[in-house]
């Protein structure tokens, strides 16, 4: 498998420490670039892209951040491969289907990963565990500093960076924070805090971006404009945003513990109950049930520990991932009584939770 | 009927009436229940009406006069359909499409953000080099060798300056 390394290094999606904020679980920033005087790679033919392909792969796999990092193409790749890089979030769901002459470069601890030819020439990304938002700004803009050194960007003095489709016009920059909101989700306040959230002209989306759901309670927050603000006004109005979010679900949170606390130990001690002792389990069912054990970390029932554990398995009980584990190419069915025995694994050794808190949220 | 309110984007009686402020700009729609429903208006996650204004605004209705790009070949035409550029150059090309999405599209219409600054000094530079060969190549055609001899001079120091900075 071509993308065996990456299950050998530590890396920032499955093995980051434990952030100090646990409702942000990751940052990311990505900036959309493009080659000067060439198509967009939807508009360019295969050989142009090809060229092209092979042009900024170079450019990107030598640089310092990049050293010991992966280089792949689409064609190379099986679909299970893409499956997990997109479970990876290391690639998007359009790279995964993209034509030929597409690749991506993955650095060696997967926090810096470059799509070549998705929607644009370059989509540069940057990703850290936690709340991260300016230090990871920081890192971006000096990759992409230095990938100015060696390509030339398609930029208009008047219109900032020109990309493929105008709603990424000027920065180029999309900010976004994978958001845990349990609390909102189960007091039903979550479509209030969207329609607030979009009014501010940030968009929602699920955990897998645009038109996925919300499995886990787990939400993606990123602006939506582009064009007419300065990369360090977005990041911080995004962070502005976010820390509002963050308020409304502590305040969710205690609002649950007060009034209906034993309601609430259940929903997890039964979401830890099924995760040690189930045969059959769905995806859907597991970011659902690993959510609510998540929360009950965040709550003191379990120990602080095991946060990064729950979010490795977010990643680590995706079916790419799981049919990975297994050596082989299952059936949903089959998926579901994997998936099973893998948690009941992993859930065995998790410890007891504790259920004499008093909300040490 | 009261409402006379059509949808805009398909012509029908509009009973859906939105309104969302994206940087304390208004924007309203009016849809059927149809392409409401079709458009993902009543799921609030995941939708967002810059997208729609844009979709909407690409919607083909007058057959406008064939404005096609010179360097990539795309037409207006291939934009409203695909909803993206061929090139760098359609952004000049189709201006006059363009200019109008942009204001309820984004917080401006101006970038303000980062510049690629050493891209751009690289750019003038080669630019520079270019223009000082052929003025070369035209002195020395027409026998201005003193001419020649001052473009060769200059382009040595551009060629200095060039590779100091690619180096650097």
């Amino acid at each position: 498998m071509k993308i065996a390394p990456l299950f050998e290094a530590q890396a920032e999606p499955t093995d980051a420490a434990a952030s100090k904020c646990a409702i942000v679980l990751t940052t990311r920033v990505r900036l959309a670039r493009n080659l000067s005087g060439q198509p967009f790679p939807g508009w360019a033919k295969e050989a142009q892209r090809s060229a092209m392909l092979s042009e900024s792969m170079a450019a990107v796999a030598g640089l310092p951040q990049m050293k010991k990092g992966l280089s792949l193409t689409v064609e190379e790749l099986s679909e299970l491969e893409k499956q997990i890089l997109v479970e990876r979030h290391l690639i998007s769901r359009e790279l995964s289907t993209a034509k030929r002459g597409a690749g991506v470069v993955i650095s060696r601890d997967q926090s810096t990963s470059v799509m070549i030819n998705e929607e644009d020439h370059l989509r540069i990304q940057v990703m850290r565990a936690g709340f991260q938002l300016k230090k990871v700004w920081n890192v971006i803009n000096t990759i992409d500093s230095e990938i100015e050194d060696k390509l030339d960007y398609a930029f208009s003095p008047t219109l900032g960076y020109l990309t493929a489709c105008p709603t990424n016009l000027g920065t180029g920059m999309r900010g976004s924070a994978m958001m845990h909101l349990p609390a909102l989700v189960i007091s039903s306040q979550m479509e209030k805090v969207v329609r607030a959230v979009n009014q501010l002209g940030m968009a929602v989306r699920g955990l897998f971006g645009e038109g996925s759901d919300a499995s886990g309670s787990i939400f993606q927050i990123s602006n939506q404009t582009t064009l007419g603000e300065a990369e360090e006004e977005i990041i911080k109005r995004l962070s502005s945003v976010l820390n509002t979010i963050i308020e409304h679900e502590l305040n969710a949170r205690t609002k649950l513990l007060e009034s209906d606390s034993n309601k609430l130990f259940d929903k997890i001690g039964r979401a830890f109950g099924i995760l040690q002792n189930g045969q059959l389990l769905t995806s859907a069912e597991v970011m659902n049930l690993l959510s609510l054990v998540r929360l009950g970390v965040d709550l003191g029932v379990f120990a602080e520990a095991r946060r990064p554990v729950i979010d490795r398995l977010f990643i680590e009980a995706q079916p790419g991932h799981i049919q990975y584990a297994a050596h082989g190419a299952f059936e949903s069915a089959q998926r579901d009584r994997l998936r099973a025995q893998f948690l009941r694994a992993e859930f065995a050794k998790f410890g007891p939770p504790d259920f004499n808190v008093t909300g040490k949220n | 009927m009261a409402n006379s309110l059509k949808c805009d984007l398909c012509g029908k009686p509009a009973t859906v009436h939105l309104t969302q402020i994206v940087n304390s700009k208004v924007h309203k729609v009016d849809l059927c229940e149809g392409c409401a429903q079709a458009k993902g208006v009543t799921d609030p996650s995941g939708f967002s009406l810059a997208d729609l204004l844009l979709k909407a605004s690409l919607n083909p209705e007058q057959p406008a006069n064939v404005v096609r790009c010179e360097q990539c070949g795309a037409t207006q035409a291939d934009f409203k359909k695909l909803g993206r550029f061929g090139c760098p150059a359609c952004y000049e090309a189709f201006k006059e499409i363009v200019e109008p999405m942009l204001g309820n599209m984004h917080k401006g219409t101006v970038h303000v953000g980062k510049v690629p600054q050493r891209a751009l000094e690289r750019k003038s530079l080669y630019d520079r080099l270019t223009h000082l060969q052929g003025e070369l190549d035209e002195a020395i055609k027409t026998e201005r060798y003193e001419d020649a001899a001052r473009f060769r001079d200059e382009i040595h120091q551009v060629k200095q300056t060039f590779g100091e900075k690619t180096l650097s």
